[in-house]
Order: structure tokens, then C-alpha cells, then sequence
């Protein structure tokens, strides 16, 4: 039997392929600061409920603080460093976001950011009520959540306040 | 209160037209946003070092035992261990808290306690030994095989037990760790000339912060041998102390606070600092630790719950006349800043209101409960929920509109505190009260049947800048460029609220640059000037003003060579846009640098504001000054209750503060709409479990923090009178907008089901307590 420190996990991880040894006991959030340095999920509860370490898999958004790397081995990973323009721009949600100060500390930002671009990837537009049931998932301890509001619905709508 | 250098000039500051602001006063996107919404920031825990270990405490399981026997020998054999430390290895194994204004009470020696606990421990959760290994899973085996045995001793379990004839002793010497006294006017008169007396027992939870980011750090010696600590916190003048403990001198050790994952004063007192730092300096490599949210919840110093015993006295017109308060607070198993909270509490105590008489006594006590200590509001917060529902029940029982009442009350300018301290700028009191009033409007109707609706109103005052016989100060480095550009140094650490970017918008205003010119460089003990904490509201008063300090002495530096240039006088100078210009000439900001390097005029300033001075209180208050100022609030909130399972939605609510000068509108507005929210939290849902010493809190799903489907959006009103002592006029807000919700909250129930809460959180269960009661008459009448 071989060593399962031994077998190696890949994925897509923001475009890149990264495949690594030694993590398939390894949460999907361990697996990418760990192993991978993709730190921009955090780690903030570990049970799934503060929301700080979602990324997105295969589009989804998904606490990795609960799900083990080997679960969802190959699949692509989008993190919040992942959402910018190609050409290294700030993309309309992340304008927006900087725009609202819906970041204060930003700490839960990166989980929020991407839950919020899978809100917007149904694109429609999202009653204020819809958007802070979307988000119920992200805790945020600074803004009061208005900021952020206001971001996605700014977003959603392409205008600015 | 004064900078250094001659150029500081509040008279100038405060009389800056608004219409004359370019970059202060604007609603910037912060420079700090601009990397947290890319996910790019590293934080303290995201950092790491070729080379580096991990670290884990073994904590108590028991809140109160003597230690028989700790038996390390199995985690140290195992393979990748590096080593285990117990409070033996430690070389000064003792955190010293000050505690000034208590030495009677509190000796230096009974306010510490030790890194790691070696014969006894007080709370569930005290750290035992340091467990450092080559990887985390290894670490995790590790502590498992650590073992603690101990011999249980009696739990104290909450302050009226600690304070009982005959109790077990915490420490040695007592269990009463503080006592303040405030006996102001007659209050015997008051109570016997009243028309009115209104009595309350008010109780406040234990409280956490929950900070998205848990306690981490990492350490390591660095190339010039100086042991490096990069950690979350608010105080980078921790140095001392981690210095202290392992015997170095103070210029060996170098804390470095990066972007902080929220603060709200549990990153005042230290978290990982000592353990990284130790396991760094013995093994010479670097090391890193990161609490679990059960260690975050289990052992930081949390907020402190307290009961507290309220009499007012009033006239049939609402006048209040005076108080009798008397405040228990539990301390927790150790003393960490409860002296001080405990003392903002009594200073707060009546709020905004004239009072002439108060008879206060306000304890703190030590427990066998998790410590208790700076949490945003610092004890000036608890004291609202009480003062204001008895504000909310006086204005029941003589039928006066709230609003009316507080008006009728309200401390003006020039009018003293029941400590003493007199009120040197414009109180707005009156204006926040009609402002939330005019925009909530009238009361909505219930939604649907089986509903009540009611509405609350609360205001408060909250201190910003530390106790005037702490002798405060902050300095700031400000130097041009040769290109012009601005480089800040301070040593603030930026825990979320905008702190580094504020300082960017003043210097940007007063040396007329764009603020995407300026770079702060901020939280670093060796290389930015010592800024102090950034709590108790301090930092836009302390570091706005050495900022403004320093950027006005290089740009009187800028003018004395420009002036010679261009053989204009200083006087008629003005730099903006990169432009200096004389009444009729000018010459590129560029130029003007290069003029100053030509004539050995310095392009760089040191600026240092020193807060304003006072000496140290007694255990019995009285003082002409205990704070620099305070920062002016009313919040209103309209809420609805099903009657059946008492369930509390919050339909609306509206703030409003006296924010003196808003440097940056958005980062105001967010100050109060996150202040409003958390207090909301502790209103409403937000308790940590204790029974008999053991803290049953073990994670987010069980310690409840608002989400966004909880609250409404929070509309701020913000309102300037250009009073503060920051610059610009500016007053601190990081703190005052969590005063205020639980007591609008309260008084909104009590509105709608007819009985008034005494107890947070309020819970459904509570609020189905409450409609059962119905309680009668909120107060005793008395005299004529």
C-alpha cells in the first residue's frame, strides 16, 4: 500500500495548474495556504460558518475549512485574488467593494468577494433583501454589511453613488 | 495640550474653511482597500519563513486547580518535535499589568501573572506548556501527549461569590481587584426632594470580540540579531514586554503590526507575542502561532459583564437630579486593564446629562472566569444599557418624549461631570436627538397580526484619547521626496478603521499633494516613530495631530526656502497641486525641494503631540480632567416582535454622532455602521457561556455574531461641529457608536410588548419572559 503522504492532489487553482504531494488528508483550505501559499482564503472558524475561507469550485462557492482537498481533486478553484481583470485591473466588483468601503479590516473580505461574484455570475439583479440572504454565510465584524450592500448592488447595476 | 515644533496651531486647524479642503473631508477610497478587496494583504498569519516552526499552547482544562504534576517527555520524543516549554524555561516567566490608580488595591505584583502557568490555575483555557514542531500535524500529536495533572480546587464562580465572607481566595490577598468612589453633591437631598425615584438592576453579558482574524503571529531573529515579532495586534509597543519576559534589552526586540483582521481591543493586551517570541529565541528559528477560534473564544480577555444597581431621581419636569450607582464587574481570573475599564464606567456612569448629585461605587472582583478587558467602549459602554433605560423609564413614567427629556438634560459646554471635569467644546447632544428623529420619521405599523412594533431611542458619551495622567503621545515622520512625493512614517497600527489612510489625507492636505503621493508607513517599533496604542479612540487625536504636526513643520520648512526663491514673503505662500505660489510668483513643488537641499534646509520633520496632561485619580474620583474629550451620539431603532416566539427583527435603524470633522466621510460611516451592528450583537444575540468556571463557547456556531441577514442597513447621520481636539476639529468615533444600541434596543421592546428588559442579551426566550410579565409600574413615586 502506498503512503498517502505520498499522493499527489492538482488543481486549478486561479488558472493554474498546481499539483502538490502529501495533502489528501488535508482540508482544501489547509491544502492551499500550506501547501500551495494561496493565502487569501482565511482561516476564521473552521467549521464552516464564518465563511472567510470560501472560494469558489467549478463556479460554486464552498466553505474549504470543511471540505477535504481529495473530495474535490481536479476541480478549478477560483480564490479572490483570482477575480481581477487579466490585465491586472480592478474588476467591477472589486472597484466597487474599493469604492463602498465594504472592506475595513479585510479580513473576511476575500470569502465575501467571492461569494458575491457568485451572486453576480447569475446575472440578474438581486433585490438589497437577496443580496444580504446571499451573504448570510459571511460573517463580517466591521462594516455593519451596508458597505458591501452597496457594492454588490452598485455592481449589479454598473452605476456608481 | 501641544506639538512640538511651533506650527501646530489647533486656533488654524479649527478655522480651516470647509471649502478650502481638498483631500481631508473627501470620501476617499482607502489605499488599504485597494489590496484587501484583491485578497493580496498579508496578514499575520498568512506570513511565513523558509525554515520556520509551528507553535501551539497546552491550556488548562479545569478553571481552578493546583498544578500536582506536568509530564512532557512523551511529546518531546516524538518525531519532529522540537522542543516543550513550561513556565520553568521561561526567563522572566511573569506579564505585568499597570495598574495605576489602584496601588493601594492592587499591587504591581497581583496584577501580573505568568506566561505559563507552573503551580496553579485560575481559568479554563490558562496556558501550561509551548509545544513547537517541524509541522502542524505533527504539533497536533504533540500537545495530545502533554500531560497536566492537577488537583481541583474550589471555583469562584461570579463576583458577589468572590466578594462573600469566607471565599476562596484567587489570588492571594483578596478578591476585590478595583473599587472606585464618586461622591458628588448631596445626593441624600436629591433623593428626598425628588418627585420622582426610578430604580433598575442591569445586567451586561460576557461579551467576545470575534474578529474574522484569530491571534497569530510568527517571530524570528532577524539578520541583525534583533528577535522580530510580525503580529495581529493594536499595541506594537509590546516590545517592552517580550523583551521583559525573556530578559533583553528593549532595542533587541521589534514588534511589527501588518494589517490587522479586526481589533476591537482584543489585540491590546498581548496573544501570541510572548509564546511566538520564546519559541523563537530558543530554537533561533522562526516560529509561528495561530489560535483556533475555540482558543480565541476560550481564553482572550473578553468583555466584562456587570451589574449594575441604578436610583435616579428627577422633578415631575424631568429634571434629573441625581444617582445612586453601584457597579460589580467581574474581573476574571486575572487583572489584565479591569482597574481602568472598571474606572471609565464610573466616569461615564450618568452619561450626557447634568447631574448634581451622585453617590457611585463601582468593584471589580476576581473570578475564576475567563479575564475580562479592553473591549471597544471600555466599561464607558456597559453603563449606557443602564443610564439610558433609565433615561427611557423616567421619560415612561412622567410621560415626556424621550427626545424631549435627554434635551431637557443635556450637558452643554462648560458644564462639569460629576468627577469634575469640565466639558471644553460644544456639546451636539441635542442636534443628534433631532436628527434621528426627523429621519426615522412616524413609527411603522405592524407588518402582520401576532406582531408588536416599538421604538427606542438612546444616546451616550464616550472618551476618545487615553486618561490625561498617562502622559500620551504620538510622533510622525513626514519627508518630501525628491519627486515630491510624500513618505509618512507612524507608528500606528492600522486595525481596519483607516487609520494609515487618515494620516495620508491630513499630510496630503496640509503639504498639498494628491493623496496617492503620500505612503504611510506604519506599525513597526524599530522603524516608524511610536505612535502608541491604537485604542481608546486615540489615534486620529494623537497621530492625526504629530502627522499635522510634522507635515506643518516641513511645510514651514518648504516656504522659508521658497520664500527666498522667489522673494516673496512666507506669509503669502500656498502650496497645492505641486505648486508653490506667491501672491504673484511660484515655482514647481519640485523646485522648492531642490531649493531646500541647496540651502541645508531639512526636507523631513519629526512631529510629536503630546495628549493633554492631568494627575492620577484616587480610589474616591474627583478631577478637574480624567479624559481629553468626548464624542456626542443618539441612535433610534424601531423593532418588531412576534408575540408568539419572540423573535426580534430590527426594522430600522438610525444613527447619528458629532464626529467634530469627518477626515473621510466613508471611513466615518462605517466606523458607526460596524459600531452599530456589534452593539446590536451584545443586545440581542451575543453571550459566552460560563458555568462554574468552564467556558462551554466552543465556535462561531455556538457564539452568535450578527450576520447580514440579522440587521437592517444602519443610516448614519454624521454631523461636524469642528469641536474635536483631532485635526481639523475632528473627534474619535472608533468607540462611541457601540454604546448606544443595547439600551435603544431595550427601550424599543419595552415599547412594543410593554415590560422592560434588565438583562443582555435580550434572547426570544427573554423577550417571551418579558411579555409574560408585563410587568407594573416602572417606578416608585415618591414625595409630595
Amino acid at each position: 500500500m502506498s503512503n498517502p503522504n505520498d499522493v499527489e492532489l492538482s488543481f486549478t487553482v486561479n488558472g493554474r495548474t498546481l499539483t502538490r504531494a502529501g495533502g489528501a488528508h488535508l482540508t482544501l483550505l489547509r491544502w492551499l495556504r500550506d501547501l500551495a501559499n494561496v493565502t487569501d482564503p482565511k482561516y476564521g472558524c473552521g467549521e464552516g460558518i464564518c465563511g472567510a475561507c470560501t472560494v469558489l469550485v467549478d463556479g460554486q462557492p464552498v466553505s474549504s475549512c470543511i471540505v477535504l482537498a481529495a473530495q474535490v481533486v481536479g476541480s478549478s478553484i477560483t480564490t479572490a485574488t483570482g477575480l481581477g481583470n487579466e490585465d491586472g485591473t480592478l474588476s467591477t466588483l472589486q472597484g466597487a467593494f474599493h469604492e463602498y468601503h465594504a472592506a475595513q479590516c479585510g479580513f473576511c473580505t476575500p470569502g465575501m468577494i467571492v461569494t458575491a461574484a457568485a451572486l453576480l455570475s447569475e446575472e440578474r439583479i438581486h433585490s438589497r433583501e437577496e443580496i444580504r440572504a446571499s451573504l448570510h454565510g459571511n460573517l463580517c465584524r466591521c462594516t455593519g454589511y451596508g458597505p458591501i450592500v452597496d457594492a454588490i448592488e452598485s455592481a449589479e447595476r454598473g452605476r456608481t453613488r | 495640550m501641544k506639538g512640538t515644533g511651533d506650527t501646530a496651531g489647533r486656533a488654524e486647524v479649527r478655522t480651516s474653511k470647509l471649502d478650502e479642503l481638498r483631500v481631508v473631508h473627501q470620501p476617499l477610497a482607502r489605499e488599504d482597500q485597494l489590496e484587501k478587496v484583491t485578497g493580496t494583504t498579508r496578514y499575520a498569519g498568512d506570513f511565513s519563513l523558509p525554515g520556520m516552526l509551528h507553535a501551539r499552547l497546552v491550556r488548562s482544562q479545569v478553571p481552578s486547580a493546583r498544578i500536582v504534576r506536568r509530564d512532557v517527555a512523551a511529546a518531546r520524543d516524538l518525531p519532529g518535535v522540537v522542543v516543550v516549554l513550561l513556565g520553568e524555561d521561561v526567563p522572566h516567566n511573569t506579564v505585568w499589568v499597570d495598574v495605576p490608580g489602584q496601588t493601594l488595591q492592587v499591587s504591581a505584583l497581583r496584577a501580573s501573572m505568568e506566561v505559563l502557568a507552573t503551580e496553579r490555575v485560575r481559568f479554563h483555557g490558562e496556558p501550561i506548556a509551548l509545544v513547537v514542531a517541524e509541522t502542524e500535524d505533527v504539533l497536533t500529536k504533540a500537545c495530545q501527549l502533554v500531560t497536566v495533572e492537577t488537583e481541583l480546587l474550589p471555583v469562584v464562580a461570579s463576583p458577589d461569590a468572590a466578594l462573600a465572607d469566607g471565599a476562596p481566595e484567587v489570588h492571594p490577598g483578596g478578591n476585590l481587584l478595583a473599587e472606585w468612589e464618586i461622591d458628588h453633591g448631596d445626593a441624600d437631598a436629591c433623593f428626598a426632594t425628588a418627585d420622582v425615584v426610578v430604580e433598575g438592576e442591569y445586567r451586561t453579558q460576557l461579551v467576545d470580540h470575534a474578529y474574522l482574524e484569530p491571534e497569530s503571529g510568527v517571530a524570528w531573529i532577524d539578520s541583525d540579531g534583533v528577535l522580530t515579532v510580525r503580529v495581529a495586534t493594536q499595541v506594537v509597543e509590546h516590545y517592552r514586554d517580550v523583551a521583559r519576559i525573556l530578559g533583553l534589552p528593549e532595542s533587541k526586540v521589534r514588534v511589527i503590526a501588518p494589517y490587522v483582521g479586526g481589533g476591537f481591543g482584543g489585540k491590546e493586551d498581548m496573544t501570541v507575542e510572548p509564546y511566538v517570541a520564546l519559541a523563537s529565541w530558543r530554537t533561533r528559528r522562526p516560529v509561528r502561532m495561530q489560535w483556533t477560534r475555540d482558543e480565541s473564544l476560550l481564553a482572550r480577555a473578553k468583555r466584562h459583564p456587570m451589574r449594575m444597581r441604578y436610583r435616579t431621581a428627577a422633578t415631575r419636569d424631568g429634571t434629573v437630579l441625581g444617582h445612586e450607582i453601584d457597579i460589580t464587574a467581574d474581573a476574571g481570573a486575572y487583572a489584565y486593564l479591569s482597574a481602568l475599564v472598571l474606572l471609565y464606567s464610573a466616569v461615564h456612569s450618568c452619561g450626557p446629562y447634568r447631574t448634581s448629585a451622585l453617590r457611585l461605587r463601582a468593584r471589580c472582583a476576581y473570578t475564576n472566569n475567563p479575564p475580562t478587558s479592553a473591549f471597544r467602549g471600555f466599561g464607558g459602554m456597559q453603563v449606557v444599557f443602564a443610564y439610558e433605560s433609565q433615561m427611557n423609564r423616567l421619560a415612561s413614567v412622567l410621560g415626556i418624549p424621550p427626545g424631549e427629556l435627554r434635551k431637557r438634560n443635556a450637558l452643554v459646554r462648560g458644564d462639569e461631570l460629576p468627577v469634575g471635569q469640565r466639558l471644553e467644546t460644544e456639546v451636539l447632544l441635542p442636534q443628534t436627538i433631532d436628527a434621528v428623529l426627523e429621519r426615522a420619521g412616524p413609527k411603522p405599523p405592524a407588518s402582520r397580526p401576532g406582531t408588536a412594533v416599538g421604538r427606542g431611542l438612546a444616546s451616550n458619551m464616550q472618551s476618545y484619547g487615553r486618561l490625561v495622567w498617562l502622559n500620551d503621545s504620538s510622533a510622525a515622520w513626514v519627508g518630501f521626496q525628491v519627486d515630491g512625493s510624500v513618505t509618512v512614517r507612524c507608528g500606528v497600527p492600522d486595525i481596519g478603521g483607516g487609520q494609515a489612510s487618515s494620516l495620508a489625507q491630513i499630510a496630503a492636505e496640509v503639504l498639498g499633494v494628491d493623496v496617492d503621493q503620500v505612503t504611510v508607513h506604519f506599525g513597526d517599533s524599530a522603524l516608524t516613530p511610536l505612535a502608541g496604542t491604537t485604542t481608546a479612540t486615540r489615534q486620529l487625536l494623537m497621530s492625526g495631530n504629530a502627522v499635522f504636526v510634522a507635515s506643518s513643520i516641513l511645510r514651514d520648512r518648504l516656504f522659508e526656502s521658497a520664500a527666498d526663491e522667489l522673494d516673496e514673503p512666507v506669509a503669502s505662500l500656498r502650496v497645492r497641486d505641486g505648486v508653490v505660489a506667491g501672491a504673484s510668483r511660484s515655482m514647481s513643488l519640485v523646485d522648492s525641494i531642490a531649493a531646500c537641499r541647496r540651502r541645508n534646509v531639512p526636507t523631513e520633520a519629526l512631529g510629536t503631540f503630546f495628549g493633554p496632561k492631568g494627575v492620577p485619580v484616587e480610589r474616591k474620583l474627583s478631577a478637574e480632567r480624567v479624559f481629553p474629550d468626548f464624542t456626542f451620539g443618539t441612535h433610534l431603532c424601531d423593532v418588531e416582535v412576534d408575540l408568539e416566539t419572540g423573535y426580534v427583527t430590527v426594522l430600522r435603524y438610525v444613527a447619528a454622532h458629532d464626529v467634530g470633522r469627518a477626515i473621510n466621510p466613508r471611513s466615518v460611516e462605517g466606523q458607526i455602521s460596524g459600531g452599530a451592528v456589534q452593539g446590536i450583537g451584545m443586545a440581542l444575540l451575543e453571550e459566552v457561556q460560563v458555568e462554574e468556571g468552564v467556558n462551554l463557547t466552543g465556535g462561531l456556531f455556538q457564539y452568535l455574531i450578527p450576520t447580514s441577514s440579522d440587521v437592517p442597513d444602519i443610516e448614519v447621520i454624521v454631523l461636524e461641529s469642528g469641536e474635536g481636539l483631532g485635526p481639523f476639529g475632528a473627534r474619535g468615533i472608533g468607540e462611541p457608536p457601540i454604546g448606544p444600541p443595547s439600551a435603544a434596543i431595550a427601550a424599543a421592546l419595552a415599547d412594543a410588548v410593554g415590560a422592560w428588559p434588565h438583562e443582555l442579551p435580550v434572547t426570544p426566550e427573554r423577550v417571551l419572559g418579558l411579555i409574560a410579565s408585563r410587568s407594573g409600574p416602572h417606578a416608585e413615586l415618591s414625595g409630595a
